[in-house]
């Protein structure tokens, strides 16, 4: 499975997830520069974190209108899969990708910490090899990571399990004290209708080594390459 | 071009900043009167800030040399050698006067600089650490200032994605009117690839790369020379305003202009700008420079030769490059969507030659606006009122009643209180290489590709330095040894930012003398080289200067990043030990200042050869896997020591702990005293542990258990304190947030 992991100016989650893929789970990455819209030698497209083209005008507004980015639809359709964690999330729902916006943290300052997931669709690429109801642990770090969207495109969310991720206490209670940013509804990370792209804003990269002190994260990955060995290929070639 | 120079004049050159008699020596190495250009870069060169003409004479003391110092002092940064065939650049900076003026641009700008001097050296930043200092916490202007400064580092450091790691933040009304932001940077770089801000190569072209130049900042290094007096807000104009993005574009295409092998030498246009750049460039090689100013990006117009040379935007760099090789710097540029332009070429004459439009503005030796600036020794006097202040007995002071009581207000002291408020705003995990988070005595790193880790860590005591300067000075550089040893790092290298009132005053200068002369003794003891610097003097505002706050940042090595500590409790039934001298002060303690408002009394001991052994002792049975958890009983005590190792983990410990009767209580649970360290260590360790002491040679005790709910301590057989762990925790975890929110 070869993952592309997208650099924009003003990236800096890019070396983790190259380093995540490349030396711990030993699979073929590449960086892609964001004026390439050719995707076509890849399976999966990281967006990593960090703060694209600055976050000015808002987080991942500008990153959103790139070409690589253009370029995610029609490499989704032919069953690319894409993960945006973070300023990827963001990028994604300015891009219109993913339904619903990330603001500003309702305690209106940059969050660092430790966070715990409860996994609500394990059905998807990126969750099948987790239970639905195991509770994750990731760190998240943002300042834009509160997620909201309109009544109607919550029920579309709900109705489809589109929500994957939502935060909650250590033991999978989903509490406004567990929310670290004013999410909706604890919302941490959604997907597409066609289960094909993931948006989260905690760093699986971040988890995904005993050194670390986590590695729920790996299960991320895991769940990508388990889907591969099954199905060859995600491409429709 | 409509640009008019003012006639030089003396006044004119008072205004400045620069005295009658540099005015004089200027005139004389001239040979004739300055133009307003030359004399513009005189007054930035030949300020306290650029040319340490006031301290160069006492930091000539201090010990730089060592077998791993690849630069010492005297370029962007230091570096020292890691091995693996890999280097660490460091060095530490104030931003002081700045942040005073505007908290949020002016620590955020901090940050900036201090990147830029890590990877001019060809490094990759791989981290940050602020050492902070504000007045009193109930005051809302220092709410004001800290909430600007906290997020201001956290805008420029997340934003350019290099962890913030630790740091240190203290409070005393002596810092109300000037505030001290100084940030650490260390950043790595392979030995085969270090670059140096050297203009070598006569004939090779000059280089201005990344934001374009404007009218913010200039004078800003003449502006930080300076005292305080009422209505500083006024210097706004002389805080300059950060771009993180940039910042980060110029990181990226400088590290792969680097790699290009193009790239000669490369300065930062900070302090002083262009001025400095291309004075200093050339004067390391021995060479000149000429620069033509028409050429130079700017995002205002009309600006005159005075303001671009002057200038102190950030986000900008001055490279020279192999003469041929130009396409290739201008390609990498290019992607990086930065302006990189030609400006000028490096001469074989010695002089800096400055024009616009063709037009001679100025002609200089480089010599003579670097090696030449003045360098004073300045008279100093011990001042007068050390004497009382020392002679105060703190012990003639009533016992608390509780001495529970004591211990909370204690842990919730601002400077004692945890510092998550702060760091929980500073990414401290990007690059996935930060091995123990903020919180505990040193942060840990490891270094990708090896086995092995680095420990960093800032210290520093105002109120040990007034009490006294030298013994203060020297325990600031043993205490970092000491956080470093308990994560289980020898010390490597120290970096030192000296935050002093003005040098002009005798009383002031005798401090700062004598707090070099302190660090350069436990440096020399300790064997750690101090390879870069700061000197922020100047640090007053009408006439009340702060605490005298030399601050140490110290990086230390793991050869094995496994075998590395932490500060806390981890396993109950552990046995807890207590490592080094009984020896202990309540003069310029936390619990004098905190329960009396006093800062006053003398110091405990500092036995440097002891602190030595007792460091070693415990870094080596870390090393042993001995030591469950290690921690540097420093402001607060023995007591605050063991709760923090009770609450400041993930998971919560007690303990129950014995101590010998002493003088007081107070004396025992709250007196401070350098080379003491808490450590605890698991049963099946216990005899191999004992043996290990023995041979080491150093005093020690067991004093007590890990386990259950509640800190218990006794004292000759009575007990003091029988606290539950959940209200120490509570106490530590709101004292800052509970001010500050």
């Amino acid at each position: 499975m070869k993952f592309g992991v997208v650099v924009f100016p003003g990236t800096w989650s890019d070396c983790d997830f190259h380093y995540v893929i490349s030396e711990l789970l030993r699979q073929p990455v590449e960086y892609v520069w964001h004026r390439s819209p050719d995707l076509s030698e890849f399976d999966c497209m990281i967006l990593p974190g960090g703060f694209s083209y600055g976050d000015y005008l808002r987080a991942g507004a500008i990153a959103g209108r790139s070409p690589v980015v253009e370029a995610l639809p029609d490499f989704a359709a032919r069953g690319g899969l894409v993960l945006g964690s973070c300023n990827g999330f963001q990028i994604l729902c300015e891009a219109g990708i993913l339904p619903g916006a990330l603001m500003k943290n309702e305690c209106l300052q940059y969050r660092c910490q430790s966070t715990h997931l409860l996994v609500e669709n394990a059905e998807t690429p990126f969750t099948r090899g987790t239970r639905p109801g195991q509770v994750l642990k990731m760190p998240i770090s943002h300042g834009e990571g509160k997620y909201y969207c309109d009544r109607q495109t919550l029920r579309t969310l709900k109705e489809r399990n589109q929500i994957v991720f939502r935060y909650c206490t250590e033991s999978g209670d989903v509490t406004g004290e567990a929310n670290p940013n004013g999410s909706l509804e604890n919302i941490a990370g959604i997907i597409n209708d066609e289960g094909t792209v993931l948006g989260l804003m905690p760093h699986p990269e971040r988890a995904a080594e005993g050194a670390m002190g986590v590695t729920d994260g790996l299960l991320i990955f895991h769940s990508l390459l388990g889907g591969l060995v099954e199905a060859g290929s995600f491409l429709k070639r | 071009m409509t640009w008019a120079e003012p006639k030089v004049t003396l006044e004119l050159a008072l205004a400045h900043g620069l005295t009658a008699d540099e005015y004089d020596r200027i005139i004389q190495r001239l040979g004739r009167e300055p133009t307003f250009t030359e004399l513009g870069l005189f007054s930035a060169l030949w300020s306290e800030h650029c040319a340490y003409k006031h301290s160069r004479i006492f930091l000539r003391r201090l010990p730089t040399g060592g077998a791993r110092v690849l630069q010492g002092p005297g370029e962007n940064a230091g570096i020292v050698d890691l091995g693996d065939g890999l280097a660490l650049v460091l060095k530490i900076e104030s931003h002081n006067h700045p942040s005073f003026i505007e908290p949020f641009q002016g620590a955020a700008t901090g940050v900036g600089g201090i990147l830029r001097d890590i990877f001019t050296m060809g490094a990759r930043p791989i981290a940050l650490l602020d050492s902070l200092r504000f007045g009193d916490p109930a005051e809302s202007k220092t709410r004001y200032l800290i909430s600007g400064v906290v997020s201001g580092i956290s805008w420029y450091g997340n934003c350019i994605g290099i962890p913030t790691v630790g740091g240190e933040v203290a409070f005393a009304p002596e810092y109300n009117g000037n505030p001290l932001v100084n940030v650490m940077c260390v950043g790595l770089v392979p030995t085969d690839r270090i670059i140096r801000a050297r203009a070598e190569g006569v004939g090779n072209p000059v280089f201005y790369v990344g934001a374009k130049t404007g009218r913010d900042g200039i004078h800003g290094a003449t502006m930080a020379s300076a005292t305080f007096e009422e209505g500083a807000e006024e210097r706004r104009p002389t805080v300059q305003v950060g771009d993180p993005f940039t910042e980060k574009l110029l990181l990226e295409a400088c590290l792969e202009a680097m790699a290009t092998g193009a790239v000669l030498g490369v300065q930062d246009m900070g302090a002083a700008g262009l001025a400095c750049a291309s004075s200093e460039m050339p004067a390391r090689a021995g060479t000149g420079m000429e620069i033509e100013l028409s050429g130079v990006p700017q995002r205002e117009t009309g600006m005159t030769p005075y303001e671009i040379m002057l200038s102190e935007s950030q986000e900008r760099m001055l490279l020279v490059v192999a003469r041929g090789r130009e396409a290739l710097v201008r390609e990498v540029f290019a992607k990086w969507e930065l302006d990189a332009v030609e400006v000028g070429r490096v001469t074989g004459d010695g002089l800096l030659q400055v024009r616009m439009d063709g037009q001679l503005v100025a002609e200089v030796p480089v010599k003579t606006l670097t090696e030449e600036a003045p360098v004073y020794r300045k008279p100093t006097e011990r001042p007068r009122w050390l004497d009382a202040l020392v002679a105060f007995d703190p012990l003639t002071l009533a016992e608390p009643a509780s001495c529970e009581q004591a211990l909370l207000a204690l842990l919730a002291a601002p400077t004692l209180a945890s510092k998550e408020w702060v760091w929980r705003q500073y990414d401290h995990q990007v690059g996935i290489n930060t091995l123990v988070l903020p919180g505990s005595d040193a942060a840990v790193l490891r270094i990708k590709g090896t086995r092995k880790a680095i420990a960093l860590t800032t210290d520093g005591n105002g109120r040990y330095v007034l009490l006294d300067p030298y013994a203060g000075a020297a325990m600031a550089v043993a205490e970092a040894a000491r956080n470093l040893a308990c994560s289980g790092a020898a010390p490597l290298a120290v970096t030192d930012c000296l935050n002093f009132g003005s040098p002009e005053r005798p009383a002031i200068l005798w401090q700062f003398a004598e707090a070099v002369e302190g660090i350069a003794e436990a440096c020399r003891a300790l064997e750690i080289p101090v390879v870069s610097g700061n000197v922020s003097f100047y640090t007053e505002t009408e006439g009340r200067a702060i605490l005298p706050t030399p601050v140490i940042g110290m990086v230390g090595l793991l050869e094995e990043a496994e075998r590395r500590s932490t500060q806390w409790f981890k396993g109950v039934g552990d046995r807890v030990a207590l490592l080094g001298p009984d020896a202990v002060s309540l003069g310029g303690s936390e619990y004098l200042w905190t329960l009396h408002g006093r800062v006053a009394g003398r110091l405990a001991p500092l036995d440097l050869t002891g602190e030595r052994a007792i460091q070693s002792a415990c870094r080596t049975a870390i090393e042993a896997g001995l030591c469950a958890s290690a921690h540097d009983c420093s402001e607060g005590g023995l007591a605050v020591a063991l709760a923090e190792a009770c609450i400041a983990g993930p998971a919560p410990l007690g303990a129950e702990v014995a101590l010998p009767p002493g003088a007081r209580t107070d004396l025992t649970l709250f007196g401070e005293g350098p080379s003491r360290i808490v450590v605890s260590v698991p049963r099946h360790a216990q005899r191999h542990f004992e043996g290990l002491m023995r041979e080491c040679q150093v005093a020690w005790s067991w004093i007590g258990t890990v386990g259950g709910d509640r800190l218990a301590i006794r004292v000759g057989g009575r007990s003091v304190v029988e606290l539950p762990v959940a209200q120490l925790s509570h106490a530590w975890r709101n004292g800052l947030a509970r001010l500050v929110a």
